[in-house]
């Protein structure tokens, strides 16, 4: 979809334990990471190649906000959940929109290309995880949780789909103006653009270097407290 | 072992051995003991720290050496946000072993952190020890302002060191004159409201949790929650960093009374996010 492809990258960057994953799935459709099944059409006058996308998948992580205004995109977000058991929104593009969502649009090489929607508004999305791009150890931790069926550990992330649009501002209207902030601090080391620092215990926000990741939202311990189970031995 | 304190493997009673170390912290000099025994034979490369700054504001900052630990030593009673520094210590001070110290809601936070690290990009594993204070509430700087300028008459400028105990809070000033006392029911309005729907009184997930109550003057008690935690307070007392002594298991001010305060906040908390609810607020879920 519409993104930078980072997620992709923070996907690969699991160095070994991107070995640990593939042992135990079979990497089916990916730009980059594997070859690439080749549907092609053969008209009178031209022959076209599209990169199809295979049935009966089991899970497909999908990166980048989809485009309204290109069918392309609607075409095949469709037809990635038709053809998937599971679809996660990875990274903040995906799930929340991210920095696409607040963006103008209309830049070459596709001008007339200016909307721009997490998946989660287009088709029905089972898990989202933000970040910009959601960190390596998340991800690896995710993949496992989700091969052992670990539903207590991914509940967060299939909860964090509601979120179509998070940033800063969530801090400010779901957290301290509700009487929970208790100022630890976490979302003003979670946030990498820094433009949350702490000020007498407080978040304070500069929204104009926000990109809408939501980094800061999944973080907050004071929106979801963590499950209990395990967190002695993390 | 569950019960009002959360698991623990055990209990112990401890101060450090050093003076000056005890002169300058708060009760037993727990955490600075451990924090000092870590960074000096390589357990820890660094450690976070609540320092104060001018005006007795508390700040988290990375300490890296004796002097540096010690400078930050005593509970401030007030906010300090430890883990907006966390990031910043693996990345930038390029830390590999850190140590943290935090009230129980900064570590619930750490600990989600560790569990769902989306935002920290291999920061996991750098992480090496995490101590947990006691914490009944907090106050907001200028709350404890207030209360210091206000209510004790003292410019703050001029405080060296609060403490919580026996049913006061003592201001104790820069120049060595007696502390001036405020009653804790003054200090109520004072509180933080956040505070209020929190339900971890001993800092239940920590490595080891350590504070004044449940132990005699100048001692603290000390929680040992896992592995970590108890194989670091093992490597200090073989190193003669700590002395113990048995934890009182029967008498009023023993592990009884850290039992009651730890069901305390329990009870009155778990009303107040009851009666949230009802309001229709949010809670932590």
């Amino acid at each position: 979809m519409s993104g930078c492809t980072g997620c992709l990258i923070s996907l690969a960057d699991t160095y070994e334990k991107l070995l640990d994953i593939l042992s135990a799935v079979d990497l089916v459709y990916g730009i980059t990471l594997t070859d690439e099944l080749t549907k092609v059409t053969e008209t009178e006058d031209k022959i076209v190649f599209e990169r199809a996308y295979p049935d009966d998948v089991d899970i497909a992580l999908v990166e980048g906000s989809v485009c309204l205004d290109d069918h392309h995109a609607v075409d095949l977000i469709k037809e990635v959940r038709e053809k998937s058991k599971i679809v996660v929104a990875l990274g903040s593009c995906s799930g929340t929109g991210g920095v696409t969502r607040i963006s103008r649009g209309g830049q070459n090489p596709q001008p007339t290309h200016v909307s721009f929607v997490p998946i989660s508004a287009v088709v029905k999305t089972d898990f989202s995880i933000p970040g910009c791009p959601p960190s390596t150890d998340s991800i690896v931790k995710f993949l496992m949780a989700a091969l052992e069926g670990d539903t207590d550990y991914l509940e967060i992330y299939a909860d964090f789909v509601k979120y179509q649009d998070a940033s800063g501002e969530n801090l400010i209207k779901q957290v301290i103006s509700q009487g929970l902030c208790m100022g630890c601090g976490t979302c003003a080391s979670a946030c990498q653009m820094r433009a949350v620092t702490m000020f007498d215990g407080k978040p304070d926000i500069r929204m104009e270097l926000c990109i809408n990741c939501g980094s800061c939202v999944l973080q907050c311990p004071r929106i979801r407290m963590p499950k209990a189970k395990g967190l002695l031995e993390v | 072992m569950t019960n009002t304190l959360g698991e623990y493997t055990s209990i112990i009673v401890a101060r450090s051995t050093d003076k000056e170390i005890l002169e300058k912290s708060q009760d037993g000099g727990i955490v600075t003991a451990a924090y000092i025994y870590g960074l000096e034979n390589g357990l820890l490369d660094g450690v976070v720290v609540a320092d104060t700054e001018k005006g007795f504001k508390p700040v988290p900052k990375i300490a890296r050496t004796r002097a540096e630990v010690l400078s930050a030593c005593g509970t401030k009673y007030s906010l300090s946000p430890n883990m907006s520094v966390v990031k910043d210590a693996v990345k930038e001070y390029a830390l590999e072993k850190l140590g943290f110290v935090g009230t129980p809601c900064q570590v619930i936070a750490m600990k989600k952190m560790m569990q769902y690290p989306v935002a920290f990009r291999q920061t996991t594993g750098n992480i090496s020890l995490i101590v947990g204070i006691f914490c009944m509430e907090n106050f907001p700087y200028n709350a404890m302002k207030t209360l210091i300028e206000q209510y004790a008459r003292v410019n703050i400028n001029d405080v060296v060191k609060t403490d919580i105990g026996k049913g006061k809070l003592f201001v104790y000033k820069k120049d060595g004159s007696d502390p001036i006392a405020i009653p804790i029911k003054e200090t109520i309005p004072f509180e933080q409201k956040s505070c209020h729907v929190c339900m971890d009184y001993t800092s239940e997930f920590a490595d080891f949790s350590t504070g004044s109550v449940g132990s005699p003057d100048g001692w603290s008690t000390v929680l040992i929650r896992n592995k970590r935690g108890k194989d670091f307070i093992d490597k200090m007392i073989a190193a003669g960093k700590l002395e113990t002594q048995a934890p009182d298991f029967e008498g009023k001010i023993g592990i009884p009374l850290l039992e009651k305060l730890s069901t305390d906040k329990k009870t009155k908390n778990a009303k107040e996010i009851e009666h949230r609810i009802e309001m229709g607020l949010p809670v932590p879920y």
